[in-house]
């Protein structure tokens, strides 16, 4: 255990020192790609431990997002005057509840209980109902295009279809300096161990526990006294808030926010990044996101219509031939390797 | 908490139907803290569904359900459980994610709230009761092994084991022996019988011999209703319960072997 332990600081170190030996480019696509690792994270908590599907996760990451990009928006305008996109909708005046997100601490703090109450929200009202398994994904892949579809519709306050972008400078930073891409390099990587220990400390509680049983038979933790509504709902609103940081971090790395970004097709891949990484693990799904967002930035620029087939054919590939993922493939070499030597058996509980 | 002389459970003229078959019939029961009761009955007579209906999972058309004077009927099903019943079903239920010392320990938690799972520790009455429930059931050596690594008897133990480990008022116990070997249900036996008097137990069985070996009042069910009270012994030389095990009319003493 001790040199597992060792060999996450390690890689959190070699992470940190990343701005020291990568590349600007590089280092760019880390850093976003680590972000969108949050998100992945919460994914596997409710998927890998609670079983629960979710294919509109976008939405959560889209409301992180546009939370904060309000407030770009409203610090890159001319003191006094609204966003130019309102303008060109013939806009004058502010909206009451663009308002409050001329607030930085508000725009940061919106970021996080936007995005969780709302899922908390939609958890609480289907859940409530016993609706689940392919049923609740299906309702969340909805809420995914309703959420796009209602964006691109209300223009004069969204941005529409070109989302939210334009920014000069971020919290009094200037989004273009280097220096400013270095910060927000390293507050991804804090803020992916924080939610990586926050996260396995969740699952190796009794929460946790009750979690995993809710997965493998919700009727059997209902007759031995849980209630299963409160776990799912409380994982699933953690999930939400993981996206909506992941959203906040992506818009401040891309300077832009778009439906494009976290509509149906997005929320699909999302789930698709933990699958390949292994669901049941959280190093799977940091690692899955990592392989497959840089994937797909290398085959995008080599043949930029691929991308959709590849991404659907590994998808394929995994559910069919290995369902656990990388991290499972790894455990069922690591164990036939082991079986050659005597070895005391892994503990079961860390 | 209980008043002396009410009983800690009671079933009040119990209808429950299915798509108009009737599974329970007018039924009343009653159970007294501590007691332990068998149910038999052919198959269909209503058995399972009775403690269905205990548990929750079935809602009665007619007829109330009263546990330490709380109406069941609008109770949610983990509510029921909190306020002191846990059932072992027919098929095994164990946690398979989990080991089973951690199926033990969701059994035995007692406050059983989402926020407080975040930060229990369990304490050490739970933890002792843990040890103890894992030495009754034999499997303190494997505490850390998976529960869907435990082959069929074993889990049927635990289960039991986690249904022991909630420290419930009314156990239920639904062909607790089911599949065990000849040894293993004479534990069990054992086992139902330590329970006694720290527990009120409802066990449904099929088996004559693992019944009798329970040493506890009988009563069985047949189309819904109850057909006789009895010890083993009064069962076995009932007409009418042979009639209906046997499906041939009366014929006297048949049902003793």
């Amino acid at each position: 255990m001790i040199r597992r332990e060792l060999g996450l600081v390690l890689v959190l170190v070699a992470a940190a020192c990343a701005p020291l030996y990568l590349p600007a480019y590089e280092l760019s696509l880390l850093g976003r790609f680590l972000a969108l690792a949050v998100l992945a994270m919460g994914i596997s908590l409710i998927w890998g431990t609670g079983g629960i599907l979710s294919l509109g996760q976008g939405v959560f990451f889209g409301l992180g997002g546009y939370a904060v990009a309000m407030h770009l928006k409203l610090a890159s305008a001319d003191p006094g005057a609204v966003p130019d996109f309102m303008q060109w909708s013939g806009l004058n005046t502010l909206p009451w509840w663009w308002t409050p997100f001329g607030n930085p601490a508000f725009a940061i703090a919106a970021a996080v209980i936007i995005p969780g109450t709302a899922a908390a929200a939609l958890a609480y009202l289907v859940f409530r109902r016993r609706v689940t398994g392919s049923y609740f994904a299906i309702i969340t892949q909805a809420l995914a295009l309703a959420a796009t579809t209602f964006i691109i519709s209300q223009q004069q306050y969204t941005g529409g279809f070109n989302g939210l972008t334009g920014f000069t400078s971020a919290f009094g930073f200037a989004l273009g300096d280097q220096r400013t891409q270095f910060g927000l390099y390293w507050v991804t990587v804090g803020i992916v161990a924080v939610t990586f220990v926050a996260v396995r400390a969740l699952q190796g509680s009794l929460f946790g526990k009750v979690l995993l049983a809710v997965r493998d038979g919700e009727n059997r933790v209902r007759f031995l006294g849980y209630d299963p509504l409160p776990f799912k709902v409380i994982a699933f609103a953690i999930a939400g808030v993981l996206a909506g940081v992941a959203g906040a971090l992506v818009t401040l790395d891309l300077g832009v926010i778009s439906p494009a970004m976290f509509g149906v097709v997005p929320s699909i891949e999302m789930v698709i990044w933990v699958a390949v990484g292994g669901r049941n693990s959280l190093l799977g799904a940091i690692v899955g996101t990592l392989i497959v967002n840089f994937g797909k930035d290398w085959i995008s620029s080599v043949f930029p219509d691929l991308w959709l087939h590849v991404v659907g054919a590994v998808f394929v590939l995994v559910v069919t031939v290995a369902p656990r993922g990388i991290v499972g493939l790894m455990q069922s070499v690591r164990t036939r390797s082991l079986r050659l030597r005597p070895v005391t058996p892994p503990a079961l509980v860390e | 908490m209980i008043d002396s002389g009410s009983p800690l459970l009671s079933v009040e003229h119990v209808t429950v139907s299915f798509d108009g078959y009737t599974a329970l019939d007018d039924l009343s029961f009653a159970l007294a803290s501590g007691a332990v009761h068998v149910l038999i009955g052919p198959n269909g007579a209503g058995k399972s569904t009775l403690l269905d209906t205990i548990i929750g999972r079935v809602r009665p058309a007619s007829g109330r359900i009263v546990f330490k004077g709380n109406d069941l009927r609008a109770v949610p099903e983990y509510a029921i459980v909190r306020l002191g019943v846990c059932r072992k079903f027919q098929t095994p239920g164990v946690l398979d994610a989990l080991t089973i010392e951690e199926n033990l320990r969701v059994a035995v938690t007692q406050n059983r709230g989402a926020w407080h799972a975040f930060r229990a520790k369990p304490t050490a009455a739970e933890r002792t009761r843990v040890d103890e429930v894992l030495a009754i059931i034999g499997l303190a050596e494997r505490r850390n092994a998976l529960a869907a690594e435990l082959a069929h008897g074993m889990r049927q133990w635990l289960e039991i084991g986690m249904v022991v480990a909630s420290d419930a008022d009314l156990l239920l116990l639904d062909e607790p022996a089911a599949g065990m070997t000849h040894g293993e249900a004479e534990a069990t036996a054992r086992l139902i019988r330590s329970l006694a008097g720290r527990h009120a137990v409802i066990v449904i069985d099929h088996d004559m011999d693992f019944v009798e070996q329970l040493d506890a009042p009988v009563s069985v069910l047949n189309m819904g209703r109850m057909l006789a009270h009895g010890s083993v012994d009064e069962i076995r030389r009932n007409p009418d319960v042979a009639a209906v095990y046997l499906g041939r009319p009366r014929e006297g003493d048949v049902a003793g072997r």
